[in-house]
């Protein structure tokens, strides 16, 4: 009876993922409410259940999609992959300002060059720190700094082992978690409560998913803004890392 | 009718992945250059089509908005289909790097957004 019940579960992957993020929401609801007065927004508690419940479930089947790799929960993998995150997103654009994108268009895309100059600079800097010396690795390190898209494509195209690709992806990773549970937590700090703000912060952090779950943790009004700039992110880093940026490293190294 | 909505952001997405892909190739990179960005704006400026005559149906715009609503949920399952052993066992440099970065961003936020022009001298300029 009881297996019977999670084939069929599992045979219905979609709808069931529907099922377990909406627990997943109504306990974070329910624990914003009782220990932090709603202080914590439900989502930012639901987000880091998320991360949590991938963490388990990396534990457990040694996958690489989290707790979407068992297969009760596979539905997640649909459920959060790109196609319906993207679709969601734009959809989050119904409704928002254009005189506001017009009005910070320009410190908007100047954030984007910024923000992939920026972690690229950083991450080599590391890279070096820990003591590669070739062009082409610290490029690779550096394009990971920026997103765990750009890394990869960065180091495939300039020929990159892979072993150093595998640590670009997860500087991406990190970079990703880190400004899901961080943008919440800082937002105040760093003003981060205007529309205008949020372009620039898509563009700087440029992560979608990152991003994405940034805002909606921060404030859901934002999400628009700041998604608008940071899919344009990993484009202009793909751009940007294995050409001029590789072209700049091999002048030091 | 509620898939009008739902189609029309279909359309907006599909043309703004398919733009998006044009770009990279243009470009000559292996990734979809702003896709979604552009459908974002595609969408702002359809639905924002009104006439006199005729303007969506609230029906129509629920199919938009119950993907926007859906957003959150679908963040959260994101979530849980991450990486996240691979990013805290792959050794020092990789939660260095991205730590860093996202510090070195972070801090960047409040220095940039300043940039933008403020509220009141906009609506001027807009006369």
């Amino acid at each position: 009876m009881g297996d019977q019940v999670v084939a069929l579960l599992e045979k219905n992957g979609l709808i069931t993922a529907f099922a377990t993020v909406a627990l997943i929401m109504l306990f974070s609801e329910w624990l914003s409410k009782r220990l932090t007065q709603g202080r914590l927004h439900g989502s930012a508690i639901a987000i880091t259940i998320g991360l949590l419940l991938a963490y388990i479930g990396g534990l457990i089947t040694n996958g690489d999609k989290g707790l979407a790799d068992i297969t009760l929960f596979s539905g997640l993998a649909v459920l959060g992959g790109a196609m319906l995150r993207d679709f969601a997103i734009v959809a989050t654009a119904f409704g928002a300002d254009f005189r506001t994108l017009r009005k910070a268009g320009l410190v908007g895309a100047a954030s984007i060059f910024i923000g992939v100059v920026i972690s690229f600079i950083v991450g080599a800097l590391v890279a070096v720190a820990f003591g590669f010396n070739d062009a082409v690795s610290i490029t690779t390190i550096g394009a990971g700094a920026a997103t765990y898209i750009v890394g990869p494509v960065t180091g495939t195209a300039i020929g990159a082992d892979s072993s150093v690709i595998a640590l670009s992806i997860a500087a991406g990773l990190v970079k990703s978690i880190l400004v899901m549970v961080g943008t919440p937590m800082l937002a105040n700090i760093i003003g981060l409560k205007t529309p205008a703000a949020a372009l620039v912060y898509g563009g700087l952090m440029g992560t979608t998913s990152g991003v994405a779950a940034g805002l909606a943790a921060t404030d859901p009004k934002l999400v628009p803004y700041g998604a608008m700039t940071a899919t344009f992110y990993t484009g202009i880093g793909c751009l940007l890392a294995p050409s001029i940026l590789f072209f700049l490293t091999k002048l030091f190294f | 009718m509620v898939i009008y909505g739902v189609g029309l952001l279909a359309f907006c997405y599909l043309a703004g992945v398919i733009l998006g892909d044009g770009l990279g190739l243009l470009l000559g990179v292996q990734a979809n250059v702003g896709g979604v960005g552009i459908a974002m704006l595609l969408l702002i400026i359809l639905s924002s089509f009104k006439t006199e005559s005729w303007q969506p149906s609230p029906l129509s715009s629920s199919g938009i908005q119950f993907w926007s609503a859906i957003y959150i949920p679908i963040v959260v399952a994101m979530a849980a289909k991450q990486n996240v052993i691979a990013a805290l066992s792959s050794g020092w440099l990789a939660i260095i790097a991205g730590t860093l970065a996202v510090a070195a961003c972070f801090a960047l936020v409040p220095v940039l957004a300043r940039f933008v022009p403020a509220e009141d001298t906009m609506e001027t300029n807009d006369g």
